[in-house]
């Protein structure tokens, strides 16, 4: 009875035994600083150990919705996700279509393509600063200056926002397209054959198909991976970081640029909290209408 | 006739956009492996060069002997393999345990998970420090370790649980009947099956890890822990930036996961599709 009893317990509480050890790890370092950070976030956080901290309610909220620099962080990202995301977005779905196409070298152009998204943010972020350098010399400017003749003189890059943006762009598009078109190709492979088939003895061109079977069949996939991609665009950090440090004077500043040099530069934690819980908000927000989209082709099928 | 000639004129259009993006793509890198080979007085020569006139292996020299790149590199291979290691086996018996059994908090314990691969990892950076730093980590590389196992752990288990509800019952059925426990049909059955869902969460972790720069560049500022994105973007704050050096180390740091990739792509284009997760 004891023993039947016993081996009963035992066997509600294995699943719990083989999830345990994983979600220990997530409970102590993903869902004790969710918590953490959202306490923080309401307090003029005192670094030092020890002494105490001053409770503030949602005043760094108050503060954040009234930093003109954190507004002009938050449509830096806006703009910079508008940007990177239509640019992947036609880029990778023009070289998707095209790549279907083709009778050899598939394999060689999809893994070209694709090195830049397997190729580190630290790496890909020094190359391109290398690249839009200021002088003559700097590859971009020789290119369009003496290869290409589209720019008079050389371009200063990375000293004015709107060009340093420019070069920002460049960055996450180029890393970006092999992943766009990584998605976009399965997706055209799975559409039958036979409609380009058929499509073809009707006459139409490879334009034609393209703009009137292909592209329609995809805008789900466009769809969800456009939200992908803005969720993404979002946290961008690292690029700012290594090439313009938000310089010049904070014009080119994004959300976590400007998150983590309030708290790690300024060390003004509070502050900091908050403003991560801000991009946590807009994050969340952006997923639900993925959910939504998903469920609503869901039920389309 | 008309037909075989319009198919051409269409393939050879097709070749020259592709050779177009390709030649965008490749020019950075054949940039960066040529810079890499230029002495420093070289490095912004007019006009740029692809192929330096006087190859050297003088940055390589550099990087690997006085600016203790070795030493980056090392970190950079136990900080990888610790953490996948480690991935890879919590988060198969997650897997296993949420594909295999029904219990009562399994729908919110899924739900979380699916929360926490939302949750974009910079957000939560200063907690973590801040237990980091209560907890002695700080400049450690268990401190790196322990984060990047966390920030992995849920991807991974929502790739492998997936995998793991589409594979077969009849073996596990039978095993049981013999009176295997669950941990031995994990072992036998369910770990063997995965191997290629195995694979991908384990390149996926790995290539998180190696190029992992924020959580590390926080919690590390002694010299000799630093990983190689440390190290590399610690090459080009120093004064004035020796670019030759800093891409001769960035070159050595992309050569492993670049040689990966091509060899492993099966793998790779696996993962994309399962999770349409970024690189």
């Amino acid at each position: 009875m004891i023993d039947a009893m016993k081996s009963k317990i035992l066997k509600n509480l294995t699943p719990y035994l083989f999830i345990l050890p994983g979600f220990a790890f997530l409970l102590f370092w993903i869902v004790f600083p969710m918590i953490k950070a959202f306490q923080i976030s309401l307090f003029e956080w005192n670094v030092m150990p020890n002494s105490s901290s001053i409770f503030l309610g949602i005043q760094n909220y108050v503060r954040a919705a009234k930093d003109s620099l954190f507004w002009l962080a938050v449509k830096n990202s806006f703009f910079y996700a508008l940007a990177t995301v239509i640019g992947q977005l036609f880029l990778g779905l023009l070289v998707a279509i095209i790549l279907d196409r083709i009778a050899h070298g598939k394999i060689f152009f999809r893994t070209l393509y694709y090195l830049p998204v397997v190729t580190s943010w630290v790496v890909c972020s020094l190359l391109f600063k290398f690249i839009f350098n200021s002088s003559p010399a700097g590859l971009v400017n020789y290119v369009l200056v003496k290869s290409l003749h589209l720019l008079p003189k050389p371009v200063t890059w990375l000293n004015e926002p709107g060009t340093a943006f420019i070069a920002l762009y460049a960055l996450g598009i180029w890393k970006g397209i092999g992943w766009t078109m990584v998605i976009f190709l399965a997706a055209i492979q799975a559409i039958p054959e036979d409609l380009h088939q058929a499509a073809l003895v009707d006459g139409a061109n490879e334009w034609q198909y393209a703009r009137k079977i292909t592209i329609p069949l995809l805008i789900p996939t466009i769809v969800l991976t456009s939200i992908m991609l803005t969720i993404g665009a979002f946290q961008t950090y690292i690029p700012i970081a290594l090439i313009t440090r938000g310089n010049p004077i904070h014009r080119t500043e994004v959300i976590l640029s400007y998150m983590y040099e309030q708290a790690f530069s300024n060390r003004d934690f509070g502050y900091g909290s908050a403003l991560s819980y801000i991009l946590i908000l807009i994050v969340f927000t952006i997923s639900q209408i993925q959910m939504k989209f998903k469920k609503e082709e869901n039920q389309l099928y | 006739m008309k037909k075989i000639f319009k198919y051409c004129i269409n393939q050879v259009a097709f070749y020259l956009v592709l050779i177009f993006f390709a030649l965008i793509t490749a020019a950075p890198f054949l940039y960066m492996i040529g810079t890499s080979f230029k002495g420093q007085s070289f490095i912004f020569e007019y006009p740029p060069k692809f192929i330096p006139d006087q190859p050297t292996l003088r940055n390589f020299i550099v990087a690997w002997t006085s600016r203790r790149f070795d030493k980056f590199f090392l970190n950079s291979v136990v900080v990888t393999l610790c953490s996948t290691i480690s991935v890879v086996f919590l988060s198969s018996l997650m897997a296993y345990g949420f594909s295999r059994f029904q219990f009562r908090l399994k729908g919110f314990l899924n739900g979380s998970i699916r929360i926490f691969m939302m949750m974009p990892a910079m957000t939560l950076i200063i907690p973590q420090f801040i237990l980091a730093s209560k907890l002695d980590l700080i400049n450690t590389l268990p401190g790196v370790i322990l984060v990047y196992i966390a920030q992995n752990i849920p991807l991974c288990v929502f790739l492998l649980t997936g995998f793991m509800q589409q594979l077969p019952r009849e073996l596990e059925e039978a095993a049981e009947i013999d009176g295997a426990s669950p941990w031995e049909i994990y072992r036998t059955i369910i770990m063997p099956l995965s191997k290629p869902a195995l694979a991908t969460i384990a390149i996926f972790s790995s290539l998180g890890a190696w190029d992992e720069y924020v959580w590390a560049m926080t919690i590390l500022n002694d010299p000799e822990k630093r990983t190689l994105p440390v190290g590399i973007a610690a090459f080009h704050g120093q004064y004035l930036t020796d670019w030759g050096v800093v891409f001769a180390a960035s070159l050595i740091a992309i050569t492993p996961i670049i040689l990966l990739f091509i060899f492993m792509q099966k793998y790779f284009i696996k993962g994309i599709m399962a999770g349409s997760l970024k690189g």
